[in-house]
């Protein structure tokens, strides 16, 4: 695994037609597609949100993070306490549910510091097991809604635009996917992208060049929990419901999974990574419950042994091969 | 003479570096062989190549067998024992239980009981420490236990890894009265790597100067210690 | 005062099973640095076999034997199959490799048997032992199987001369090589060997929480804080540890924190040994500082 997707420089003119291309299919498929498909690609942009920012702590950074499931429930259950509780609006929820997270990550990161690989896991592992039982714990359920959790209302378009409230929550989970995805590249192209790699690959070489580890690795959770939590948010308000029994430690699992296999250190491998936990468990459900599950074991396992650079890997690889063939 | 190992350009890298450049020679059964040569030249590298630790190229037969490629503890079943550099003593075992991990693809414990008292016959101060930490026990002491360790394996080839460093004259003289013992007793050939070139010509038979990487000078280990030229020019004494 | 003895002899009980648990994962950490992940789900599948082969008709103690024999087996086969041709991998790809066969391994047992909860016999007696009401028999049993299972373990490894073999070459592998002893084997055999050892604790807990796919990860959670309180390479320390989280589990459950937070005080335990004494009570030092 190694630093090659840093995001480079500059797009050529032809990448910026194609991204345009591509907005406006996405821009259309809502009225194409039936109600549920919506509300599912509303969910992978969640999800891919949350993968950009453990993409960042892990495949950048190097820290191995087992627990951001739990990261992704305080936002979701941020959005969730200020629209039921406060009658705050939808999209108030998502800053302060980043901000939350923002520091949530970064006071989670600092005795983190410590641990390496494994044990790092260890810790974040044992935060996602506990994290359900900690929800549902009395003294918390006036604002959990304990065990029963909470309900939301979809909120409607605004300006009585004439559609519906799931084609709504698609365009702006679009777009606020695409300012985080914005704010993902400009990090990760500059000096703390580069100081972040520099972390993961040679943690004393990078001290000797004058980078403060302890800050950046912090920070680099920090940020990372900070997108979690916005996918979270973003992913309470479509589902429309919170429970601490959906943050178990099978949803951070599934996280690692999906940037396993989208792949690590890429940002467009958080795409492939969400549309992969989204769609294969619908797909599976259907053989067993259990099937979705079996797949992610072995097609992680797998992706490990023969494709450790996720999907994003074998893409880049087509794509250079493509490339030459062309010169 | 009845050659136990021969060496045939001999290749071995340390990772990407080259640090063997083709090296030929051979050890006659019973015999003591001393490979000589200043830091780096290469001698543990080629005592590494022999059991397989290192990569190599080029042809490594022992008894006949070519062990080039073989996995260490291949080649330690065949009859190779190393000692190697930094004496490898198992710190958290007692100093028995050192021999008879030595001694464990030889047989159970009962099979080497006798092979244990005789180490302790030879190395009388390891017998005084046996129930002892390894971890605990002097340089020379576990110099010693290495060297016994390694002679459980019952091996007809015996290598040693600088067996004088870190030690005082005096214990280093004691553990090569003792390898000359144990050489004419058992029969076991020894190729020995020595920066002390003085002690190591003393017990050879035979004896070849490593230059990087390259055989610079071999001969007969008394030759080349009584020519006063050669041991200015190559042994800096 | 009653239920202070009760709490802590069942607290013992459970201990027992923590420590089991814990020193499997000792013993593997011990001789590869791994962190098996995948432990508590090998416990849980076991135990499924165990309950398969008493559903078709085996007894009792029979079952428990040939499960700890089947489980040695797996446990060989995962080392040699799945684990050696990634050695030296980075520990990115090994925490994921046993999160992918945690993963696979519950959703296996789940498929085969299905999410439903069941009860798994105990081979103690239901009646408490000498009509006392402090401890029932199961947990005393436990205790004493536990305690015979460590006991045998322990004996093993200092009696016999494959068990010295192991731990030389757990301790130092390259001069157990230059012995002539072939490592990977006897990495494969720890593997076995704590593979079997978890069966016991999953077939010791099964009667107490029930068989189901889930039931281990709050044990294996518990195994974890037990085997970092004694020091994660000292597997003295990880019985100890375990016991010790047992007891402080209950009476906690008890009498401070109530029976919801007893997993976060694991994860409190997990995080403050790390980050305060990542040697643990009894261990070496393992935390890199940078």
């Amino acid at each position: 695994m190694r630093a090659e997707n840093l995001p480079g420089p500059a797009l050529p003119t032809w990448k910026w037609a194609g991204l345009a291309a591509l907005l406006a299919a996405l821009c259309a498929l809502p009225f194409l597609l039936s109600n549920f498909s919506v509300f599912q690609l509303t969910l992978v942009m969640a999800y891919a949100i949350v993968l950009v920012g453990l993409n960042m702590l892990t495949g950048y950074n190097g820290q191995i993070s087992l627990g951001h499931g739990a990261f992704y429930a305080i936002g979701a259950y941020a959005a969730a306490i200020l629209m039921d509780r406060y009658g705050v609006a939808y999209w108030m929820t998502l800053p302060v549910a980043a901000a939350v997270c923002l520091a949530a990550g970064f006071l989670f990161g600092l005795p983190a510091l410590r641990l390496e690989g494994p044990y790092l896991a260890l810790a974040t592992f044992g935060l996602a097991v506990a994290l359900p039982q900690l929800l549902k714990h009395k003294s918390l359920e006036q604002w959990t809604g304990g065990v029963q959790g909470i309900t939301i209302l979809k909120p409607d378009p605004p300006f009585g635009l004439p559609i519906n409230a799931d084609q709504w929550l698609y365009f702006f989970a679009l777009a606020v996917a695409i300012v985080m995805f914005a704010l993902a590249r400009n990090l990760l192209r500059g000096r703390i992208g580069r100081a972040m790699v520099a972390i993961r690959d040679n943690p004393i070489a990078a001290e000797a060049m004058g980078i403060d580890i302890a800050l950046y690795k912090s920070l680099t959770f920090g940020v990372s929990a900070m997108f979690t939590g916005v996918g979270g948010a973003l992913g309470a308000i479509a589902v429309q419901f919170v429970a601490p029994d959906s943050f178990n430690v099978f949803l951070s699992i599934a996280f690692l999974v999906g940037i396993v296999v989208g792949g690590l250190a890429s940002l467009q491998g958080a795409i492939y990574g969400a549309l992969f936990i989204q769609f294969v468990p619908n797909l599976a459900d259907r053989v067993s419950r259990a099937a979705p599950w079996a797949i992610y074991g072995i097609m992680v396992i797998l992706f490990m042994y023969l494709a450790p650079g996720g999907v994003a890997g074998i893409v880049h690889r087509i794509s250079r091969t493509w490339k030459r063939r062309k010169t | 003479m009845d050659e136990l190992l021969r060496v045939e350009g001999l290749q071995a890298w340390y990772g990407a570096t080259q640090v063997l450049h083709g090296i030929d020679f051979a050890v006659a059964a019973g015999s003591v062989t001393a490979l000589l040569g200043a830091n780096g030249a290469g001698k543990t590298t080629t005592l590494r190549a022999l059991c397989g630790m290192v990569t190599t190229r080029g042809a490594i037969v022992f008894d006949g067998e070519r062990i080039g490629g073989r996995a260490p503890e291949e080649v330690a079943r065949r009859g190779v024992a190393h000692v190697p550099d930094g004496r490898g003593t198992f710190l958290d075992l007692t100093t028995e239980e050192n021999l008879r991990v030595g001694g464990f693809t030889r047989g159970g414990r009962r099979a080497l009981a006798a092979d244990i008292e005789r180490m302790y016959g030879y190395f009388p101060r390891l017998g005084e420490r046996r129930a002892q930490q390894a971890g605990t026990l002097s340089g020379g002491e576990q110099q010693m236990l290495a060297i016994a360790r390694a002679l459980m394996l019952r091996p007809r080839l015996l290598l040693l890894d600088e067996p004088s460093f870190g030690l005082a004259p005096k214990v280093v003289a004691g553990i090569f009265e003792i390898l000359r013992e144990i050489n004419r007793e058992a029969g076991v050939a020894m190729l020995l790597v020595e920066q002390n070139a003085a002690m190591a010509l003393d017990l050879a038979d035979h004896a070849f100067l490593l230059e990087t990487g390259r055989i610079a000078m071999r001969g007969e280990a008394r030759a080349l210690r009584d020519d006063a030229a050669v041991r200015r020019a190559y042994l800096g004494y | 005062m009653d239920t202070f003895l009760a709490q802590c002899l069942s607290g013992l009980a459970t201990g027992g099973v923590y420590a089991s648990l814990a020193l499997a994962l000792v013993m593997i950490h011990q001789a590869t640095r791994l962190v098996n992940f995948a432990q508590g789900e090998l416990a849980m599948f076991s135990t499924y076999i165990a309950w398969s082969l008493i559903q078709a008709g085996v007894p009792y103690w029979p079952a428990f034997a040939l499960t700890l024999a089947l489980s040695f087996a797996a446990g060989l086969l995962i080392e040699r199959v799945v684990l050696r041709p990634v050695r030296g991998a980075p520990a990115l790809s090994m925490v994921v490799i046993f999160i992918g066969l945690l993963v696979i391994l519950n959703s296996v047992a789940g498929w085969i048997y299905s999410y439903t909860v069941r009860p798994f016999p105990s081979p103690f007696p239901p009646e408490p032992p000498f009509g006392q009401h402090y401890v029932s028999s199961h947990d005393l049993g436990a205790i004493g199987v536990t305690i015979a299972v460590l006991l045998l373990v322990y004996a093993f490894f200092r009696f016999t001369t494959l068990g010295l073999a192991m731990r030389a070459a757990a301790q130092n592998p390259e001069s157990a090589r230059l012995a002539g002893i072939r490592v990977g084997w006897m990495r494969a055999l720890g593997w076995g060997l704590a593979t079997a050892i978890g069966a016991v604790a999953g077939m010791m807990v099964a009667p107490i929480v029930f068989l189901d796919p889930n039931m281990m990860s709050g044990v294996l959670l518990y195994a974890f804080a037990a085997a970092l309180i004694g020091g994660i390479d000292n597997p003295f320390g990880a019985v100890f540890g375990g016991f010790f989280v047992g007891v402080l589990e209950n009476l906690l459950g008890a009498y401070a924190i109530g029976q919801e937070l007893k997993l976060t005080l694991a994860l409190v335990v997990i995080i403050a040994v790390l980050v305060v004494k990542p040697a643990g009570l009894f261990g070496r030092t393992l935390v890199k500082r940078v």
